[in-house]
């Protein structure tokens, strides 16, 4: 049978010769191709048509029209934004019910957080260490949220807002990633019993949507629970969170364990390397490389699925733009409170994504 | 690279946790975990919810969001008509209308979160039904706002009462009770009409405000938010009429009559101070009052609220504080207000409403 295939098959890769990129145009200035036939030249004119005819009222609208400062009565008789309505509820709307006086605790939990993300973000900074920064980290914004430097004294009804969001999608993450770890390799285990487990969770988890998880979690969970223990709100949202994440993380997670050749498991068992010290040294730092995009990508849908907690009535930080403009005295003022959160969601996912591309091309070199 | 040594890392947190020494670890611990986990909350299964409220020194109130009836304003404090009636419970336990924790809960989770024990009550417009009273375990106090299926009109039609609408066109949502009551209503009134049903609440609106229908009709609390997305909502008025019932009504669960009893009578005592005419602004003036029942309703004459266990100034204390019930009413949701509701039904049983309260005595 193998004689029969065609002799190209059997050509080395390298081989193949490849078409040059943009060899009909011979440029790679980012003009070219617009108008080079009359097919694009077509389609280049109608996106400037609707370009035309979207951007200048977007731009009346944010801008020109536009209330800066004021009450929400000079808002209502102007026809643009009212970026007045943000300023005023600014506070409310990165902090939600947090108590005032203390606001300074969830901003430094924002810095603090950002902080160790940027910190994450330079490969320099790949170290062990810095997973045990990144616990220390945590632990420090969760007791700083609760209150510190008396933790408790601030229930976790009140956190909201921006550092809400960031702290269910940090913990989330982390806390799936080792649960994702055991899923992946059970998954690919040869022990059925483990592998037909871990194939359960992944599958069931994956199969229903994030709000039904989270309604499990919020509504069932404390029935399952013995009598006179209750979790906390928050935390029993978080941990559904984290289930959820880690079937999809674990996805990810064998993606990248079916990526590295069979040669590598056979030269680290050849070595005799132990199941254990063959993941660690040999497979593991492999096939996460492969999928730290895929990583972010799944980082990036968590930070936006961390508003479906509105179900529970938390108020992360869409949650509290959308109550903010609630207030009678600045009310319905939606469109506003929508387009901010919008802009720092964009900001949050393109950077993220932007970093991504960056990190791929500099892991491939 | 990173994950090279993902193995090593446990090791080295249990080397440096043990370095902490035992009780440091140990007070780190329990420190994490009384933040994250409230184990074995003491509350959730105590008899009285009321004993439980005054050993934690504050009250546990779910409420909902809608503008008027509870909402934050811009320093993250709770303001609404609902809120006030909040505030007014932290009085009569308290004598201090902040001991009270406002947490938003979601329609489908607040009565679980009620039952658990996540709240001592829930001001969050529960509808009073038969099936959540008797089978479901609750409790409810008396109907606080009578809200109902409402009809809006554009101002220049210079319609005032529904039963003016013969002939008009009805833009109704798909698939809601909506559809079934307006058909009732009309029905009932012998007049006729002409519906536009539509699937889309966006489209309602705009279906609307372009002038295909006359009537657009909803829940009339839904109703006063939607007349204020409108374009200009002052060229728009909701009817009094309520054409289904929706009794809004304090819910607790049961298990502690004495806890009900407080809720009732702090409601009740807002709508007998605007029966008797006392406001804030001249209750101090009732104070000297000859009225024997005003001077047990406002505390001058102990005896009553001795007898009910509460402190004999509650109402005193309530009505100075926050006012009765109609000026409740109307610094948070009445006409003068953004949301503009008439009393309509929540209007004392002396005006032609459904407010009464039993006597103080």
């Amino acid at each position: 049978m193998d004689r029969a295939k065609p002799s190209a098959l059997r050509t080395p890769a390298a081989q193949i010769p490849v078409a040059p990129r943009r060899a009909r145009n011979g440029g790679s200035g980012w003009w070219r191709g617009l108008f080079d036939t009359p097919a694009n030249a077509v389609i280049t004119a109608a996106c400037l048509l609707l370009l035309g005819i979207a951007i200048p009222p977007v731009l009346r609208w944010t801008v020109l029209d536009a209330v800066w400062s004021g009450t929400s009565e000079t808002c209502r008789s102007a026809s643009g934004a009212c970026w007045a309505f943000i300023g005023e509820k600014f506070r409310f709307i990165l902090f939600g019910f947090y108590p005032r006086q203390q606001h300074w605790k969830p901003a430094l939990t924002l810095v603090l957080l950002f902080g160790m993300i940027g910190v994450t973000a330079v490969p320099r900074f790949w170290h062990p260490r810095l997973v045990v920064l990144w616990v220390v980290a945590i632990i420090a914004a969760v007791l700083l949220m609760a209150g510190a430097p008396h933790p408790g004294t601030v229930a976790t009804d009140v956190w909201a807002g921006l550092p809400l969001t960031l702290l269910l999608a940090v913990i989330g993450i982390g806390a799936a990633f080792p649960l994702a770890l055991l899923l992946a390799l059970g998954r690919r285990s040869r022990m059925g019993g483990v592998r037909w487990m871990s194939i359960l969770v992944i599958e069931v988890m994956r199969g229903v949507p994030l709000i039904a998880v989270l309604y499990a979690a919020i509504l069932l969970l404390p029935l399952m629970l013995p009598a006179g223990v209750t979790l906390d709100k928050l935390l029993r949202a978080q941990l559904a969170l984290a289930g959820f994440i880690a079937a999809y993380m674990a996805e990810v997670i064998r993606a990248g364990l079916q990526g590295v050749g069979d040669g590598q498991y056979e030269a680290a068992k050849s070595l005799g390397l132990s199941y254990g010290t063959m993941l660690r040294l040999v497979i593991l730092p492999q096939a996460l490389r492969i999928v730290i995009p895929s990583f972010v990508t799944l980082a990036i849908g968590v930070l936006q699925s961390t508003t479906l907690v509105i179900v529970i009535g938390a108020f992360d930080f869409l949650n509290t733009a959308r109550v903010a403009a609630s207030d009678p005295n600045w009310l319905g003022f939606f469109d506003e409170a929508f387009f901010f959160t919008g802009a720092v969601y964009f900001l949050l996912s393109f950077l993220a994504s932007r970093y991504s591309l960056w990190l791929e091309r500099r892991l491939r070199r | 690279m990173m994950l090279q040594s993902l193995g090593r890392i446990s090791s080295r947190i249990g080397r440096r946790v043990g370095r902490l020494g035992p009780v440091k670890a140990g007070v780190i611990t329990l420190a994490v975990a009384t933040t994250l986990l409230t184990a074995v909350s003491p509350d959730a299964w105590a008899g009285a919810t009321l004993d439980a409220i005054k050993a934690r020194g504050v009250i546990k109130v779910g409420v909902g969001t809608a503008p008027g009836f509870f909402s934050p304003d811009s320093n993250g404090r709770w303001q609404g008509f609902f809120v006030d009636f909040g505030r007014a419970l932290a009085i009569a336990v308290f004598n201090d209308p902040d001991k009270v924790q406002f947490t938003s809960s979601s329609p489908q989770q607040r009565l679980p979160a009620l039952q658990s024990g996540e709240f001592d009550i829930l001001l969050s417009g529960v509808t009073e039904t038969i099936t959540r009273a008797m089978h479901l375990g609750f409790h409810f106090g008396p109907v606080i706002f009578y809200d109902g299926q409402g009809l809006m009109v554009a101002r220049k039609l210079g319609v005032s009462q529904g039963t003016q609408l013969d002939g008009a066109t009805v833009c109704i949502q798909t698939g809601t009770t909506g559809e079934l009551n307006i058909a009732d209503f009309f029905r009932q009134n012998k007049i006729s009409f002409k519906p536009v049903v539509i699937e889309e609440t966006s489209q309602v609106r705009d279906a609307f405000t372009s002038g295909r229908c006359d009537v657009l009709t909803q829940d009339s609390s839904a109703l006063a938010l939607e007349r204020l997305r409108l374009p200009q909502p002052d060229d728009y008025v909701v009817l009094p009429e309520r054409i289904s019932k929706e009794p809004l009504a304090p819910a607790v669960r049961y298990g502690d009559d004495q806890w009900l009893e407080t809720v009732n009578w702090v409601v009740y005592a807002t709508i007998q101070a605007e029966e008797y005419g006392i406001t804030s602004a001249n209750v101090d003036s009732f104070l000297s009052s000859d009225n024997p029942g005003i001077r047990r309703f406002l505390g001058v004459d102990p005896s009553v609220g001795e007898a009910a266990n509460l402190d004999p100034k509650f109402a005193y204390t309530i009505i100075k504080t926050l006012g009765n019930y109609g000026e409740i009413f109307d610094r948070n949701v009445g006409p003068k207000t953004r949301i503009g509701f008439e009393r309509g039904l929540n209007q004392l049983w002396t005006k032609g409403g459904l407010l009464y309260a039993p006597p103080f005595r």
